[in-house]
């Protein structure tokens, strides 16, 4: 617990810059990768990271050091020209986007590995500092590794606040943009150009490799919480930030850890547990929401053959034995006894023993049923013109959806009809 | 003649690329390549595990232990894809970011008891293939260990594509026919990521994942461009990959530099070439049939 504290009080001055610079570094890579989410385009940061490596080496022999400042724009220049190849070879070529980004990523890295060697063996002393690119440096940031860091990151935030509008424009509808004459093609670079940024200030945090997971995985994440772009990039932001924290912090307590990796791991358990826990999104809450359908799709089902039931008998309210109702409906018995439990507890049905009865809401409820099927056959026959032969199985499934003002309207329309189309009674309320 | 070493090295390289050729022709074409990007650094934990396991680089257990998260992390994107309704972009993003950064991990937490770094999980050392030799009962050296197994995934490759070609190209190309009559397009679909991870991490050693990604996209894009029969393009894609990889190999001789890095850039030349004067589908060639129609059309006009 000491350990968190120290940890949180930002006492110690190296401590300090660690966590202040993860943390820009992974908010703002969020911040920017939503767009890239939103664009249908997660992989290019992938590409974009692999890509910098040649930069980096190519900014080191050209300017012999390794000033943050001169790799910054060899990087970024790399960076850049492989989203320009991506680009060619995709509208260029008959040559896939995925097969061009696998492509553009692995020969750029494989043109930064080589130049790594050659420089490695050419053996400048200074050269050290270089590979830490490939797996990040979190835990070693200085304060003048903290300043090119901040500077660039208060220009991605400025950016993105002020094009914001244009942003979230060619995101969703890329063709309106366009339409009221914006200069979409400029946006894209730009847009491009910041996502180059955040990158090449990202991987000195987690590395080349996961770099698309700080870029990507907070966006995916919080997309499952909200329908709003705003919210979205706030909590995209803030997952960012904490699993910048935590990452910093773990290597901090347990000191052989690795930052980049638990950064990631920390975002990815953030991005697990909202894939399947967010409410509406996700898939927990998804398969509750199918079931509750599913289940009250087979109690209309069964209050549905007590109807029928009672019109063969002319008595609707009478005990019936569940293998009546299974010859109206086949199911197995244990299925079917949970369905008539569950219709019990609702107070449709009531039962002595092993013989169940509708009850008054049960009637009206199953005729409701009836009534809408029956209603809904013979509106496709007489307004649509399709063959009575053909319409029973639409009818099945609109039977439970179809709500009240609709059933109205339908009544309405079809002027209160007595028959559907294979004549039998269409039924309305006795009240 | 050169020294044994270096055509030790150079024919690891070729079976390398063959399996990968051979694999990647059917990837690209499913649009899948980003798949087997992500399962080559997904692949890493797998490894982490066979090696605790088996205690050695013993390799049966790496290539089972391989293919089965390579099956996984195929299932994990399609899972996250079909039932969280995630982009298949992002899926791919999320899941392989997700299982390197748990294999980062696991090498340094069993760092004593496993003998492996990142660095050559990234671009291996296929420099150092002639150094590990399998040794027969009797002490002679009968040659280095890798080339044996990468010999034996690519017999497997080649069985596996010539055996069941039909089913591959229909799913490939037709996946409603296949299905109507009766091929399982998922069966074919989780056995091809396993033949993919299986490759990848016999691989992995040697040339590293990121040459595994260059040998299994490049050659089979650059045979893509080069023709529209499908079986031409297999073969055009293994020649394409044994010539990568002989000539990367002398690149980096030439400029001492890695050889996986040498073969990543000759393979990304010989696409380029492709790119631009493939007699097919080079950007050239498009040029000019689009001149061609263009001066027809205006003469076509002048007539009128």
């Amino acid at each position: 617990m000491s350990s968190l504290i120290d940890f949180l009080s930002l006492q110690d001055p190296n401590i300090r810059y660690v966590v202040l610079g993860v943390i820009l570094l992974t908010a703002t890579s969020a911040l920017v990768g939503c767009f890239s989410f939103l664009n249908k385009k997660a992989l290019i940061g992938d590409a974009i990271s692999h890509a910098v490596l040649p930069g980096i080496c190519l900014a080191f022999i050209l300017s012999g050091s390794r000033n943050p400042f001169f790799l910054v724009i060899g990087a970024f220049a790399t960076g850049w020209l492989s989203t320009y190849v991506v680009d060619v070879i995709t509208h260029r070529s008959r040559i896939k986007e995925d097969t061009a980004i696998g492509l553009v990523l692995s020969v750029f890295f494989g043109i930064g590995i080589f130049m790594l060697t050659v420089i490695q063996k050419s053996g400048n002393a200074s050269q050290s500092g270089l590979d830490h690119f490939l797996f990040g440096q979190a835990a070693s940031m200085v304060g003048q590794d903290l300043m090119v860091f901040s500077t660039v990151a208060i220009i991605l935030v400025v950016m993105v606040i002020l094009l914001f509008k244009e942003f979230t424009l060619i995101a969703f509808d890329r063709n309106f943009a366009q339409a009221i004459g914006l200069p979409v093609h400029l946006i894209q670079t730009i847009l491009t150009s910041l996502i180059v940024l955040a990158v090449v200030i990202g991987i000195q945090a987690v590395g080349v490799v996961l770099m698309a997971a700080i870029l990507i995985t907070p966006a995916a994440a919080a997309r499952f919480w909200t329908h709003n772009i705003r919210t979205m990039i706030v909590l995209a932001s803030i997952f960012g930030a904490v699993s910048g924290v935590s990452g910093a912090y773990i290597s901090y307590v347990a000191p052989a850890m690795p930052t980049g990796p638990w950064i990631v791991i920390v975002i990815s358990v953030i991005a697990f547990v909202s894939f399947f826990l967010a409410p509406r999104r996700g898939v927990i809450s998804r398969m509750l929401r199918q079931r509750t359908f599913r289940r009250t799709i087979n109690e209309e089902n069964i209050l549905k053959a007590f109807y029928q039931l009672g019109e063969e008998s002319r008595e609707f309210r009478t005990k019936r034995l569940p293998e009546e109702i299974l010859t109206r409906r086949s199911m197995d018995t244990v299925s079917l006894h949970k369905i008539l439990k569950r219709l019990k507890r609702q107070g449709y049905l009531i039962n002595s023993g092993n013989s169940w009865e509708l009850t008054e809401e049960g009637l009206a409820k199953a005729q409701r049923v009836v009534r809408v099927h029956r209603l809904w056959e013979l509106y496709l026959t007489t307004k649509l013109n399709i063959a009575p032969d053909h319409v029973h199985d639409d009818a099945d499934t609109i039977e439970h959806f179809l709500t009240p003002d609709l059933e109205a309207e339908l009544e309405r329309v079809l002027n209160y009809p007595k028959v559907d189309p294979h004549k039998s009674e269409i039924p309305y309320d006795r009240t | 003649m050169p020294p044994i070493e270096d055509i030790y090295i150079i024919l690891t390289a070729i079976l390398v690329s063959s399996s990968c050729a051979l694999l990647g022709s059917f990837l690209i074409l499913r649009k899948m390549a980003m798949v087997g990007d992500a399962i080559s650094h997904a692949v890493l934990p797998g490894i982490v595990i066979a090696f605790l396991v088996s205690g050695s680089r013993d390799s049966t257990t790496m290539l089972l232990g391989a293919g089965l998260i390579g099956i996984l992390t195929t299932f994990l994107i399609e899972f996250l894809h079909a039932k969280a309704r995630l982009q298949t972009d992002a899926s791919i993003g999320v899941t392989f970011t997700w299982l390197f950064a748990i294999g980062v991990v696991m090498i340094t937490f069993f760092a004593g008891q496993v003998d492996l770094d990142q660095d050559c999980v990234l671009y291996g050392e296929i420099a150092y293939v002639p150094l590990d030799n399998i040794v027969t009962d009797n002490g002679t050296i009968i040659g280095p260990r890798a080339l044996y197994i990468l010999g034996f995934v690519l017999l497997i490759v080649v069985a596996f594509i010539t055996l069941s070609f039909k089913e591959l190209f229909l799913t490939t190309f037709d996946p409603g026919y296949a299905r109507t009559i009766g091929i399982s397009t998922a069966l074919w679909h989780y056995l091809l990521m396993g033949a993919v991870s299986a490759t990848t991490v016999a691989s992995f050693e040697s040339v590293g994942a990121i040459l595994v990604v260059a040998l299994l996209i490049g050659p089979p894009a650059t045979a893509y461009l080069l023709t529209d029969d499908f079986r031409r393009m297999l073969l055009l894609a293994v020649g394409i990959g044994v010539i990568d990889s002989i000539l990367g190999f002398i690149l980096a001789v030439w400029l001492d530099g890695s050889i996986a890095g040498g073969i990543a850039i000759i393979t990304g030349i010989t696409f380029l070439l492709a790119l631009l004067f493939s007699p097919v589908h080079g950007i050239l060639r498009r040029k000019l049939i689009s001149r061609d129609t263009k001066s027809d059309q205006v003469a076509a006009e002048q007539k009128v």
